[in-house]
Parts: C-alpha cells; structure tokens; sequence
C-alpha cells in the first residue's frame, strides 16, 4: 500500500515526466536542425578535403594546422599563414571596436530613454526597437547606399564640386566598422536600458547630496548599478560582430574579409570543408571564452550583492 | 542661461542620444526616398514616380522569392510557436527538477552560437540527408527556420507564463475541469498575448534571415533576402531600394502589432 509520502514522490514524477515530455518537440527540433550538426562539424574538420568540396574519409590533421599555418607547396614545410592571421586580428579588433563605440554611443542614449517621462519613453524605445527587428541585410545596404563611390556622399560632395573624384570607402575596414556599429546598436542599447530602467534614481540624489559632481555621480553609482547591462550589451554586439557575414561581405568586398567570410570560402571557392570546419570550430571557442568570462563576471556580481 | 537643475541630467547626454537617433533612421530613409526615383542615380533626385515598385512587382524571380519566403516563415514560425509554447508550460512554475538548467541551456543554444557555424554545420548535416535520401524539396529550410526561431518564441511566452497565477489552474481544477479543459479554458486564453508575441518574434526573424537560408538552400530556393544579397553583388538599381522599402514596411507592422500586444499587460 503506498502511504503518502510515497502519492506524492510518485505525483512529482508523473509530472516531471509529463513536463520532458511536452519539452520534447522543442528539444529533439534544435537538436536535429541546431546542435546535433556542431558535432558532425567537429568530426569534418579532422578529415580529408574532397577534389570537388565535401571530405575524404581519411582523418587528417591539416585542416587544423592550416588554421594558422601554410604549407609550402614545394618543400612541404609549414610556416604562419600571414593571411589567416590578418583575418582573425581584423575580426577580433573590429568586432571590439565596434563593441566600445557603440557602448560610448548606446549608454547615453539607453540613459536618455530611462530618464524620460513614462509617457514618451515608451515612444523612444519604439524608436529603438524599429531598426531593431529591420532586417539586418536593409540597413547594410542603407549604409551602402550613403557611402559607395555613386553614393549619397560622393555624390553630393561632387555635385557641389567640393572633390574632383569620388572617395574610396567602401570596401575598406572603416566602412565594415561603420555598418557593424549601425547595425549592432540597438543590440546595445535594449539591453543597457533594460538595467537602466531599474535604477533608484535616490541613490544619485544621496550622491549630489554629498556634494558629488554629475560626473562622479555617474562613474561611482549609475555605472557600477548598471554593469550588468553594460556586460549583457557588450556580449550581445561582440559575438554577432566576430562572426558577421552579410556586413563585411557587402561593406568590406573581396579583400577586407572576416572570419565569417572566410569560413563561407571553405565551403565554396576553396573547396576545403575540413578547414573551413576547423574555421568554424575556432570562431566557436572563442564565443564560448566570451560567453564564460560573461557567465563568471555575472556569477561574482550576484553574490557580492547577495 | 539658468537652467533648472535635474539629478537625472548629465551633460551631453541628450545630444549624444539625438546624434544616435538621427543615424539610426537617416539611412534608412534616404533608402526609401530613393525608392521612389525617376531616374537610375542615387546622386540626382530626379522626380517623384513608382517606376521601381511598378519594376519590381513585374520580377517574376522577386515574387517567387517572396512567396517562398513568406511560405517558410509562416510555417517555421506555427510550429516553432507550438513547441516553444510547449516547452515553455514544461519549464515554468515548478520547482527546479534534474535537467531543468539543460533544458534552458539547449532552448537558448541558437542564441549563442554565431549564426555562420550552425550555417556550415547544417550545409554539411544535410548535405548528406540529401544524397541518402533524395528529398531537396523547402524542408530542410523550414527545419532550420523552426529551430533558430523556438528561442525568439520561448521568450514571450515564458515571460507571460512566469507572471501567471498558478492558483487559476488550481480553482479550474478544484470545480472538476480536466486537465485539458483547465489548459484550454483557463490557461489558454491568459497564454495568448505571449503566444502571438511569440509568433510574431518568430516570424519576423525567419523572414529575415540570411545566413543561415544562404547556406541551407538548394538551387532554385532563394528567399527575398538571398535574392537581395546576390543582388546587391551585382548591380544595383532602385529597384532594391523599392524592394527593401516594402520589406520594411512589412516588419514595421509586424513590430508595431508586437509592441501593442506586448504592452497589454493584464
């Protein structure tokens, strides 16, 4: 006979068991269409390269090694790829670049929305919630519109003959910072003012009390309050911006790559799935450091205020 | 000049924001002021005319793709609705159980991961399905769609869910409603706001998407977007700025609806 205890362990299981249960569909889609496949490109990037794309069945570590190394064609000796290096320098420094200038231009403006009156501010966020949700493949050719050689700018600066010939920016890494930091923007700002709009603005009033300038007020208490936004914002712009495609692919043309655009190389021109899987593997594990430094700093906040 | 002093006023702020506010929308409408050229030239404005849309609505290769597009978002969407809303009823309102974290961990796992990996990891994954099965019809696409769309799904609704009171269900419960009449007379109709945020979020990010579709798709399967991308590559006419003004202006509604939806809260 099962006394009560033992009702209500087994309740608890029918409902554990009721709750994978309706979990499932979600589960086994991202599984199948998601997740599951990172592994098989864990297992590519350790094979052969096939003559016409796809891999030989032959484990091989050279889609690795050419990670960072070139081969010598001739003497089949190894040395640094300069080409490869240039790509994940460009990748990382543009994609913090990018991170810092649209914080310096996100805090104020996520502050400026959290400062305003309840009845406008939710006109503002509207504002910002727009271009977010625009597709991210519009407002990159919205920024090409304004700076390709037959482009609003040149155009303009020609009409009033104020240069001889168009300037040249598209397709340089300023106008792949450009894009990124206009389309990564709101990614900042949404996040910002989410922490913002908790803030007790009587603890800035008790910093002016004591004689506290705006300045100090804002380094000692608004920026210390709102950290957690400020690290959410930055993980949100930093691993879309490291792994961007459509935007360097546009802005930046054949020349100005970035790693997202070399990986996509792999899989076409360069017919050499093991590297570009190893490519892939890499951009990987640097999202995931990103995202635990992320985790760890988040992780040491709460317990110092808890 | 006296000003009246404010704690929330910090210098420069408030210009930074207009500057920020500015850029963000200049862009943009120079875009869709352009759609509506006479001429070809983005450096002259040479009269009011909807050539472009006229131009546009005749390209039988932008219609198909729209169609596609809409097709496919509007399936990845309904389903991807459904088990985020599942799911999110499985991992709400409970006491934390084993596999709860892991749970979340995978819901969110499309967030974390940068787009071109899970892209290269599905060209190769089905790539494969292909040549064991044959099959290189839209679902492989509409499977890759669902699956980046649950976590943009899940989040509305597990938001409403978490602000729910549970004692309704128990009331329903307690006056001998089944299980499936409680979920269906009480839970329901409380759920929906969440549901259709869910959807709509769900919607408008596989309408949007480039990635992953450029990757995914076979021959002869382009979306609006990867229209739009081979495209801008080649030549540019006004013809995608008349194009990109109609997008917008779909996601614009999509958002709008979202916003209303989502600020009603009971």
């Amino acid at each position: 006979m099962p006394d009560a205890a033992g009702t209500i362990e087994a309740e608890k299981s029918r409902d554990i068991r009721k709750r994978w249960l309706l979990s499932l569909p979600a589960l086994l889609i991202i599984l199948l269409a998601a997740s599951g496949p990172l592994l098989i490109v864990l297992v590519y990037s350790f094979l052969t390269p096939g003559p016409y794309g796809d891999v030989q069945w032959l484990p091989s570590l050279e889609g690795w090694i050419s990670v960072v190394m070139e081969k010598d064609i001739f003497d089949g000796t190894f040395s640094i790829a300069d080409a490869h290096v240039s790509i994940f320098v460009r990748s990382v420094v543009l994609s913090l670049v990018t991170t810092i200038l649209t914080l310096l231009a996100g805090f104020p403006t996520a502050y400026f929305i959290a400062t305003r009156p309840e009845r406008t501010r939710e006109l503002w966020l509207f504002l910002i919630t727009i271009p977010f949700w625009t597709n991210l493949l519009i407002r990159t050719f919205a920024i090409l519109e304004i700076i390709r050689n037959e482009g609003l700018i040149n155009g303009l600066l020609l009409k009033f003959d104020l240069i001889s010939g168009p300037i040249q920016m598209l397709f340089t890494d300023g106008a792949i910072l450009t894009g990124m930091v206009y389309v990564y923007l709101p990614l900042m700002v949404l996040p910002l003012y989410a922490s913002m709009e908790k803030l007790d603005f009587r603890l800035v009033e008790a910093g002016y009390d004591l004689y506290a300038t705006p300045f100090k007020v804002l380094r000692k208490i608004v920026i210390p309050l709102v950290k957690p936004g400020i690290i959410a914002g930055s993980i949100l712009v930093f691993i879309p911006a490291l792994g961007a495609y459509v935007t360097p692919s546009i802005l930046g043309g054949g020349k100005n790559l970035m790693l997202g655009n070399l990986i996509e190389l792999q899989f076409g021109q360069g017919r050499n799935w093991p590297l570009g899987s190893a490519l892939s593997i890499t951009l990987m594990l640097i999202v995931m450091v990103a995202l635990l430094a992320y985790v760890r700093n988040a992780g040491s906040q709460g317990s110092r205020h808890g | 000049m006296a000003r009246t002093f404010s704690i929330r006023r910090q210098r420069g702020f408030t210009t930074i924001a207009m500057i920020c506010f500015f850029a963000l929308y200049l862009p943009i409408a120079v875009l869709v002021f352009y759609s509506f050229n006479a001429g070809e030239s983005l450096a002259s404005f040479e009269g009011v005319s909807l050539r472009w849309f006229a131009k546009a609505f005749e390209n039988q290769q932008v219609i198909d793709a729209s169609l596609r597009s809409l097709q496919i978002a509007a399936v990845a969407a309904v389903i991807a609705t459904i088990a985020a809303t599942m799911a999110a009823l499985a991992t709400t309102r409970t006491e934390p159980y084993r596999g709860l974290t892991l749970k979340y961990a995978f819901i969110n796992q499309p967030l974390m991961i940068p787009e071109i990996v899970t892209a290269v990891a599905l060209l190769i994954f089905f790539a494969r399905i292909k040549i064991w099965t044959g099959y290189s019809g839209l679902g492989y696409l509409i499977a890759a769609h669902t699956a980046f769309c649950i976590p943009f799904a899940y989040l509305p609704i597990r938001a409403r869910l978490e602000n729910m009171d549970l004692t309704l269900e128990k009331a329903a419960a307690d006056l001998y409603a089944t299980p499936w009449n409680a979920f269906r007379y009480v839970t329901l109709p409380l759920l929906w706001p969440g549901i259709l945020a869910g959807f709509m979020l769900a919607f408008v990010i596989s309408l949007d998407d480039v990635v992953i579709t450029e990757f995914v798709k076979s021959a002869g399967q382009d979306t609006l977007p990867t229209y739009m991308l081979g495209q801008i590559r080649r030549t540019i006419t006004p013809e995608m700025n008349a194009i990109s003004t109609l997008f917008l202006l779909l996601s614009i509604c999509v958002v709008t609806v979202f916003f209303v939806v989502n600020r009603k809260r009971v």
